[in-house]
């Protein structure tokens, strides 16, 4: 983060001009614009939510999805059993906490490799389980969910900043966490965890409080992506497909910090909203390309990137070339 | 009698087959500087990685301030004034110097607030003579910095009892001597010192009390002129050789 | 357990460890979970398919073939892009060769299309011990354990064999007895496409399959490799044959998905409390 001083305050200005776009969107665009919105603020939140455990504690964690998808099902559930609308997502929202935190000790025992397969694992069984108990969940039938009524825009608008509250929660624990103990916590975890338990640091703690706010924020987002769409089905939730594209969004970005998601997400989706209407049939293969050139290229995501150029062509005389060149390079 | 403040209990820590560390029992009082010597494999850093928790025991109890602390969490020991080093340093490499001082505070010290702990850093940094790399990267420093920064960062973490493991391997003369100026400041402050070390002279000017550990095993225990009498030490460093082939006609 | 749900188990346990044996290589010499391991396989079906279809080639005929040319895309793609990131952390290992699975999978889709294909041989039926078998399955079981076996006999036999056992126990030090680590690199990626190919050309007389079945595929090879433990020809023969008995087993007394589900929940139990695997071969993190 001392990487961009005086960037914070900008980038706090610019999410702020965003959130205000955002709310003003049903007002001035139509249901397309609306609906990128809130796919936008589904995979800030997301992403937002994996950068905890992904970015912070540095664990490679493919478990996006299922928590996305217990959230959904949860959700969907409590919905269809009579529950408000509201109070079902905070029901799913717990749900997946309690998920993560009993799930957390055990899975976070394991390292790199094997914790990348391990949430994997958690991501199928977590998709079969969906499909065996039919009666319960619909299973490979899919779920409905009530319809909300009101009309088109009015349901548009109401997903929107129900989406957009998660994100901006998300957005803002980021910012607390970042600044706390917690977050320096996290931090010696990933550098180096056997030094900071003995540091005085609960590691087994510390990951799993990250665990649980990643799964708090993907179950939300889930859940309300089950009211928004109402219907779902295991595929669709407990995507493989979404559990490796929230990391990708978050390594475009810069992972480890409150902006650099944001940046990933807003990146990722221009590129495939960009191919989507260009290239339909190479969709898939022109995203495997933008992950070679990321990986390639861009190490450190976007915000990394940028700004030794930004900072280089502020500075006035003939050296603000050279650096910028010195920079790209 | 008090209780004294580290007191080990027939500790023993196996690997396998392996005995390396075998019914250790010893008695640590506040405010000793107490050398902890041996030959190579003697079980010294197993030894300190069961007393800190990054072991588990095998046999044996460990009393901390009269508390029971067997098998106690790393970050357990840490909190609760039990503080090391390592032979080999471990930094947080892409936080800056100030920040891995910093997190000693935190998380085992009485710092309550990030900017508090970063001031405390500073401070333990200046003692240290780091006081002019605070903002460096911690993967820039050199080896001898890099123990520096170990040791402020030990210092960090308010200890009552601080383990030092090899601080002085690969630094020169005068680098020693600024080391053990440090210790000895450190041990001022009223800080119970165990320090593994492979220099006699190191150890010998600066303990109080000396236990020698070969094989695993307690062999001797006293002022550091009495230990350089005893036999058995002899035989450990000097007569290995004659241990060896020993050992080799017994079995 | 009658007859017939062993013998099923232990055919397609047969071809689950062909499937997950190069997979398992790779991951335990290069480190890299190979997420391209599915798609290497759906090639090889593919290959096979159309070898059949153009040319009347019997798809045990081919399998050589389609092997060669995998073992070229696979040297290729490890020579070319994923060696520049082979030490970095699995996160991005995992990530790059997903991007490159989407290419793959893509020029799939385009080339091959969506629809599912099956290679009907019809070989006739077996009778064992008053169980049924198709001949085709049999057949291609033994040609998997077969190519699984002659998998082991090259690592232990061979210069190069030797080579990639070197690299995979110690890699710095294979480096400082002369062995050109890159090279071994990808000639062990090329080795693990190569078998998913070839396992690929007899599941394609086995199975139906499609594009969307790389997943399924990779799924298996994960699992197969977290029980065998990484990066042995036994561990996978064990890790395979074990899959296939458990799969085989649950799906006679539960359901199919049940069954699938139950490999994933034993891989997951091994993580957790045994991740040597069942051989208890040291891991390789």
């Amino acid at each position: 983060m001392s990487a961009f001083i005086g960037g914070k305050n900008l980038g706090l200005t610019i999410v702020l001009g965003v959130v205000a776009v955002l709310i003003a969107l049903p007002f001035i665009g139509d249901n397309y614009l609306v609906r990128l919105a809130t796919f936008l603020c589904l995979f800030s939140a997301l992403a937002l939510g994996w950068n905890f455990i992904g970015g912070y504690a540095g664990y490679p964690s493919f478990a996006t999805a299922a928590f996305y998808g217990l959230g959904a099902y949860v959700g969907a559930l409590l919905q269809n059993a009579g529950t408000p609308m509201p109070l079902a997502w905070l029901g799913a929202g717990l749900g997946c906490a309690i998920f993560a935190a009993a799930l957390g000790p055990t899975l976070l025992r394991l390292k790199g490799h094997y914790f990348a397969v391990g949430s994997i694992a958690i991501v199928e069984i977590m998709r079969l389980l969906a499909s065996i108990f039919a009666d319960f969940t619909g299973g490979g039938m899919g779920l409905n969910v009530p319809i909300l009524r009101g009309g088109p825009d009015f349901a548009g608008m109401v997903f929107l900043y129900a989406m957009l509250a998660v994100a901006a929660a998300a957005f803002l624990t980021t910012l607390a966490v970042d600044r706390g103990r917690l977050g320096f916590g996290l931090r010696c975890i990933q550098q180096n965890e056997d030094a900071a338990n003995m540091l005085g640091v609960d590691v087994n703690a510390y990951k799993t409080a990250a665990f649980v706010l990643s799964a708090i924020f993907c179950g939300l987002a889930g859940a309300i992506y089950a009211s928004w769409v109402a219907y779902i089905d295991p595929t669709d939730v407990f995507s493989i497909l979404l559990t490796l594209k929230v990391p990708v969004m978050v390594l475009l970005g810069g992972a480890g910090g409150a902006y650099g998601p944001l940046v990933g997400v807003v990146a990722f989706m221009a590129m495939e909203e960009l191919i989507w209407s260009n290239f339909l049939e190479l969709h898939h293969g022109v995203l495997g390309v933008i992950i070679v050139i990321l990986v390639f290229f861009l190490p450190g995501g976007l915000l990394k990137l940028r700004w030794p150029q930004i900072l280089g062509r502020f500075r006035a005389g003939g050296d603000a070339k050279s650096e910028a060149k010195a920079a790209a390079e | 009698m008090s209780a004294p403040l580290l007191e080990l209990t027939n500790v023993s820590r196996h690997f396998g087959g392996v005995r390396a560390v075998q019914n250790v029992s010893a008695r640590i009082e506040a405010g000793e500087i107490v050398g902890l010597i041996g030959p190579n494999g003697a079980g010294k850093t197993t030894l300190v990685n069961v007393i800190t928790g990054a072991h588990r025991a095998t046999g044996g109890e460990i009393h901390f301030m009269g508390e029971r602390v067997t098998n106690q969490k790393p970050y357990q020991a840490a909190r609760r004034g039990l503080s090391r080093t390592f032979q080999i340093v471990q930094p947080f490499p892409s936080m800056t110097v100030r920040e891995n001082v910093a997190a000693g505070a935190l998380f085992a010290g009485k710092a309550i607030s990030r900017r508090a702990a970063m001031d405390a850093a500073e401070a333990h940094l200046n003692f240290v003579g780091l006081g002019k790399l605070v903002d460096a990267p911690a993967s820039t420093l050199t080896l001898p910095n890099r123990k520096r920064l170990e040791l402020a960062k030990s210092l960090a973490m308010r200890p009552r009892m601080l383990l030092l493991d090899e601080v002085n391997a690969g630094l020169n003369l005068s680098e020693i001597d600024e080391a053990l100026r440090l210790i000895r400041e450190i041990a001022a402050q009223g800080v119970t010192i165990i320090i593994i070390e492979h220099l006699m002279k190191v150890v010998l000017g600066l303990s109080q009390r000396i236990l020698v550990l070969h094989h695993g095993e307690l062999t001797a225990e006293g002022a550091p002129e009495d230990i350089l009498e005893d036999e058995r030490v002899i035989e450990a460093y000097l007569g290995d050789r004659f241990a060896k082939r020993r050992q080799g006609a017994q079995s | 357990m009658d007859v017939q749900t062993l013998l099923n188990g232990l055919v397609l346990g047969g071809l689950y460890a062909c499937i997950a044996v190069g997979f398992s290589l790779v991951w335990g010499v290069l480190n890299i979970i190979n997420m391209l391991h599915g798609s290497f396989i759906i090639l090889g079906a593919y290959l096979a398919f159309f070898a059949h279809a153009a040319f009347g080639a019997h798809p045990f005929l081919s399998l050589p073939f389609i092997a060669a040319a995998l073992f070229g895309l696979g040297y290729v793609i490890q020579r070319g892009v994923i060696n520049r990131v082979v030490s970095s952390p699995v996160l991005i290992t995992l990530v790059l060769t997903f991007g490159l699975d989407m290419i793959l999978y893509n020029a799939m889709v385009l080339g091959f299309s969506a629809t599912p294909r099956r290679l009907a041989l019809d070989m006739g039926r077996i009778d064992i011990l008053g169980a049924t078998l198709p001949l085709d399955r049999i057949a291609a079981m033994a040609l998997a354990v077969a190519l699984t076996a002659m998998l082991f006999q090259v690592l232990r036999g061979s210069r190069i064999g030797r080579a990639i056992v070197a690299v995979r126990m110690d890699r710095d030090a294979a480096a400082l007895m002369g062995v050109r680590v890159p090279q071994i690199y990808a000639i062990t990626f090329g080795i693990g496409a190569c078998m998913a190919g070839a396992a690929g050309s007899l599941m394609s007389v086995v199975f139906p399959f499609s594009p969307a079945m790389t997943g399924l595929f990779l799924g298996k090879a994960f699992i197969v490799c977290v029980i065998g433990g990484l990066g042995s020809v036994p561990g996978a023969l064990v890790g395979g044959l074990a899959l296939g008995l458990i799969e085989s087993m649950a799906g006679a007394l539960i359901g199919p998905q049940e069954a699938v589900l139950a490999g994933f929940v034993v891989m997951l139990a091994l993580l957790i409390f045994k991740p040597t695997g069942l051989l208890g071969k040291a891991g390789y993190e």
